[in-house]
């Protein structure tokens, strides 16, 4: 417990570091860096949140990804075209407004969440790892196909949408507003997994039959859990969206899914700052194999290979210790 | 990667060119792994082979891998823009990747010279005055090959593109000059590798010929599939499928097949000869249609930087508005979006000793512009 | 639409499916016997394909490029158990997905470095190119048919290996009862490398086959990767007969979804969304089909509970 508090803390204390760092030295790449490694850390600790506490392993959670980016994408682009959303049965304007748009991110990753849970669920194992993978293809080839919003080219929107008392196009300051979120992510998910309700989900994670018979039924345990891990990820999704300033299918992809599984895999599974850990490793990794060879892919692939295999229980098991590893 | 490559012009070129002494900062951002590889690598090299040629001391290009992932195009964009300062991009060859980067590049002020990819809307109400496109409209190849068609006695095509807009706008481009029926028309599924389907469809169909628009691989499988089901109509696409990268692998199949393209390399004109011969000279292979557009990007940015600082922004953006440089392709200028105003050819696919290549055999526009100009307002 | 094009499209489908089935049956076996998903049986098949080519542009002979597909493509599954695979039998799937995913992005890009970046060449041979008409007046391509006979011998060689050969006995046991082939004196960790090879030749020879009509590329395994995938959860992990249906089913769903979808459509809509939203429809039909049946069979057609 200590040595990960502490871990933890370093975690936090390097982000911020390396972004103030990175303002002083006029580096703003360095700062988008970070912003993105507090982005993927929220759409980690979402899919952890299921993973970790409900062992719901999701190689699909880039449907709610794409779909909080799609949030984005098609509330601002009609507000940057001041064309209505819809007119019929009540007039929907588009917006430019974050708080709105990640509102409406979080309501529909939770509304599809709960739909994908609901079906998926009735399956375990394998099975559902492989349905949870169809509805993320799904999503993925009807955003290529649905010519409405841009289709395989994406919707590029023009300038980053506007937090009230900040300028978000300011890269420290949309830096600030991200690691905020996640902050507060972390916090909520913490408390979740503290709650009756995160110790009734672990429960059912090891053994379903003890819960079933204190009179709790799994399935809503799982599916409450993965529509709150759906949510989540829709809200990284939002900000990874205002990030680049615009929205792709490549967001629905499967490789996302096997991307956001391997920050979580990464950073320790169930270690409610392991996919922050695992996020900022990777991004890490690429930014710095990246710059060493054309074929920098393959680095990465053995040393994944290395983690799997010789580093279990993450990067925050392997720093500090597996005494407090879920199982 | 990152090769920073200086362009050591030795000793000779630095006082020559020392009255225009400012740099110039070049940023690359194209695709140099995964399975688009072949088309970024072609570009890169044809870039830095003319930049090689040149050999002056006041450019610096800087290269960077986009995955063909729109948001690490973003990405390595910004970072190009704020940490490395450079003055201009290039480099891209998808849409979807050039929709994500040029209008918040040239929002910002930075020039971007497009070597391949040149969507409508960037040629239409997008349009900007720092953004010029070396390649050609996505359009104008299609259009070309729908003029070919009415030349050629087609009068009942058969065609088929992938269900993402480039295929879509492949289609429309291909109808705005085509005067025939239409036999039929499919959208197939991107990335679809079979294509016994739509075969069928065809042979069903009674078309007098094909015109397809499939890059890449999808292309690959269509011509190894149409060549084995025995049917003989005349196949007509876009150069991409019967590029020099991508012929060898389709092999026999190929042969024969028109296709339409803006540049070849027994194009007889000075500069296209000598670059033909250095191409192979330096990396012993033949030059691509994106090598050349990559050769021909390199040359008109230096054209400019010999007229103007890239400081001066109105007197830069001038300068390669004139594109006063010598194009592989022949004549060449910017119409009033900044997009090629240029001849498209009709190529044949040949075969030369072991090696399938293309060879001219007409021409199906002359002086083309794009059919999105009117709707650009600068 | 004539009964001699949907039936041509019906030996399409067909086609497509035995060819998905070459690559789900190593999948479900090696799921089966091993418990491990192996996200990198796209990379064998890409391995067979490049092999393929590589020898066919040698040597000018398609069946030595066979051999070599089926050949190259055990030697890879054997070295990467031995040096990999064998330490994720008693993992999580968790683990096994991440450490499989690694193996793609070093197979892809190692291969890319071997061959390049551009696509190499594989034809149809001679003496299997055209077409011949078939009962009824159909026409169709000889090479389609070869491989739809080929994929069927396959299948039957597989049933009869499992049935009724001694490996085949062990193979089953080793599906009810890991520990007690181990009792019994079996050599276990052969057993697994011989399946893991055996599922990796098989996956070979698909992108062998495959090559010879569409691209051999870099990247080319994945799309089929996760449609072998879809095929073996219909049919249900670990069912070698659950795995024909299966791969049969998606195969005629995609081929006809594609074909007879947008059809549909310009029944109550203009011809060009038709067109859109047919395509997209059929884009997504396998996987409609797949979250159908497991909605209902969660296990698949032939899982065990």
């Amino acid at each position: 417990m200590r040595a990960e508090t502490i871990l933890n803390a370093a975690l936090l204390a390097m982000l911020v570091a390396v972004a103030l760092w990175a303002w002083t030295a006029d580096e703003p790449f360095i700062i988008t860096l970070v912003t993105k490694v507090a982005i993927f850390a929220i759409a980690g600790i979402g899919l952890n949140l299921a993973l970790g506490l409900g062992g719901l392993v999701s190689l699909g959670h880039a449907a709610f990804f794409g779909i909080g980016g799609y949030a984005m994408g098609i509330l601002a682009s009609h507000a940057q075209s001041y064309t209505p959303l819809m007119e019929w049965p009540l007039l929907v304007e588009g917006t430019k407004s974050m708080p709105v748009i990640w509102l409406v991110a979080i309501l529909a990753g939770a509304l599809t969440a709960l739909v994908i849970g609901a079906l998926s669920l009735r399956t375990t194992g394998v099975y559902f790892i492989m349905i949870t993978l169809a509805f993320g293809q799904m999503f993925y080839y009807f955003a290529i196909s649905w010519p409405a919003y841009g289709g395989e080219d994406g919707l590029p929107i023009y300038v980053r949408n506007g937090f009230p008392g900040l300028n978000t196009l300011d890269p420290i300051q949309y830096f600030a507003l991200c690691f905020a979120v996640m902050c507060a992510v972390l916090l909520l998910v913490a408390r979740i997994a503290a709650s009756p309700f995160g110790l009734a989900l672990s429960g059912a994670r090891q053994n379903p039959q003890r819960v079933q018979a204190v009179g709790l039924v799994p399935y809503r345990l799982f599916l409450v859990a993965f529509t709150i891990s759906g949510a989540i990820t829709a809200l990284s999704g939002a900000l990874y969206a205002d990030l680049n300033r615009f929205v792709s299918p490549t967001m629905f992809s499967w490789q996302t899914s096997g991307e956001i599984m391997i920050f979580v895999i990464l950073g320790g599974v169930g270690r409610l700052f392991g996919p922050v850990a695992g996020a900022a490793l990777f991004i890490a990794l690429e930014h710095v194999l990246g710059g060493l060879s054309e074929f920098w892919h393959i680095y990465l692939g053995a040393l994944l290979l290395v983690v799997v295999l010789f580093a279990r229980g993450g990067l925050i098991g392997l720093v500090a210790g597996r005494e407090v590893a879920h199982d | 990667m990152k090769f920073t490559t200086l362009a050591t012009a030795i000793a000779i070129g630095a006082s020559a060119i020392a009255a225009q002494a400012e740099n110039v900062k070049v940023g690359m951002i194209t695709t140099l792994s995964g399975g688009g590889a072949g088309l970024g690598i072609d570009v890169r090299d044809g870039f830095m082979l003319a930049v090689k040629q040149a050999g002056r001391d006041d450019l610096e290009v800087v290269i960077e891998d986009d995955q063909r992932k729109p948001d690490v195009a973003v990405q390595l964009a910004d970072k190009m823009i704020q940490s490395e300062k450079v003055d201009v991009l290039t480099g891209i060859i998808w849409s979807n990747l050039a929709m994500a980067v040029i209008p918040a590049t040239v929002a910002q002020g930075k020039f971007y010279l497009s070597p391949n990819a040149g969507p409508s809307m960037l040629a239409g109400k997008g349009c900007d005055p720092n953004y010029f496109n070396v390649a050609w409209q996505n359009d104008n190849l299609h259009e070309a090959a729908g003029a070919y068609a009415n030349s050629a006695g087609l009068t009942n095509s058969f065609i088929l593109a992938p269900n993402y807009p480039a295929g879509q706008d492949a289609l429309t481009g291909y109808k705005r000059l085509y005067e025939g029926e239409l036999a039929g028309e499919i959208y197939t599924k991107l990335g679809q590798t079979d294509y016994a389907s739509e075969i069928a469809q065809i042979r069903a169909s009674g078309a007098d010929s094909i015109y397809f628009f499939l890059p890449g691989g999808m292309g690959i499988s269509f011509l190894k599939q149409y060549a084995d089901s025995g049917m003989d109509i005349p196949v007509v696409g876009p150069a991409f499928s019967f590029d020099q990268g991508i012929l060898q692998a389709v092999g026999e199949a190929a042969l024969g097949v028109k296709n339409t393209s803006q540049w070849n390399k027994d194009l007889d004109n000075a500069a296209n000869t000598a670059f033909v011969a250095a191409f192979q000279e330096e990396y012993d292979r033949l030059p691509s249609l994106y090598a050349s557009q990559g050769y021909d990007t390199a040359n008109l940015l230096m054209s400019a930087m010999d007229k103007a600082d890239v400081s001066d922004t109105q007197a830069f953006r001038a300068a390669l508005k004139a594109a006063d440089f010598a194009s592989v392709r022949g004549d060449f200028r910017f119409g009033s979006n900044n997009h090629p105003i240029q001849d498209i050819y009709v190529r044949e696919v040949i075969k030369e000793g072991d090696v399938y290549t293309n060879k001219i055999i007409g021409t199906a526009l002359e002086d083309h512009a794009d059919a999105y100009a009117d709707q650009c307002s600068m | 639409m004539s009964i001699v094009l949907l039936v041509e499209q019906v030996l399409n489908g067909l086609q497509f499916g035995v060819m998905l089935f070459l690559m789900a049956a190593g999948l479900t076996l090696i799921f089966g016997v091993m418990g491990l998903i192996n996200l990198a049986h796209g990379s064998l098949y890409m391995v067979g394909a490049f092999a393929a080519a590589a020898t066919a542009a040698a040597t000018g002979s398609f069946l030595l490029a066979l051999v070599a597909s089926l050949v190259a493509a055990a030697a890879a599954g054997a070295l990467v158990e031995l040096t990999v695979i064998r330490r994720l039998y008693d993992r999580d799937h968790l683990d096994q997905v991440l450490a499989t995913f690694a193996l793609i992005l070093i197979f892809s890009e190692g291969t890319r470095w071997v061959f390049g970046s551009f696509p190499l060449f594989l034809e149809v041979p001679d003496y299997l190119s055209g077409s011949v008409t078939l009962p009824g007046g159909i026409e169709y391509p000889l090479y389609r048919l070869t491989m739809i006979l080929i994929g069927l011998a396959v299948a039957a060689g597989l049933f009869a290996l499992i049935a009724h050969t001694r490996i085949g006995i062990r193979i089953r046991a080793g599906e009810s009862d890991r520990e007690m082939i181990g009792a019994l004196g079996v050599n276990i960790a052969r057993l697994y490398t011989l399946i893991f090879a055996l599922g990796a030749a098989l996956a070979g020879f698909a992108g062998a086959l495959i090559g010879a009509i569409q691209s051999v590329q870099v990247g080319m395994g994945e799309p089929v990767l996760i449609l072998a995938f879809v095929v073996i959860v219909i049919g249900g992990i670990g069912s070698i007969k659950g795995a024909l249906v299966g791969a049969i089913l998606v195969g005629l769903t995609d081929t006809l979804g594609g074909f007879l979808l947008p059809r549909l459509f310009t029944l109550f809509m203009d011809a060009s969304s038709a067109m859109t939203m047919g395509s997209a429809l059929a884009a997504m039909s396998i996987y409609l089909l797949m979250a159908g049946v497991l909605l209902f069979r969660p296990t698949g057609l032939f899982g065990g509970p």
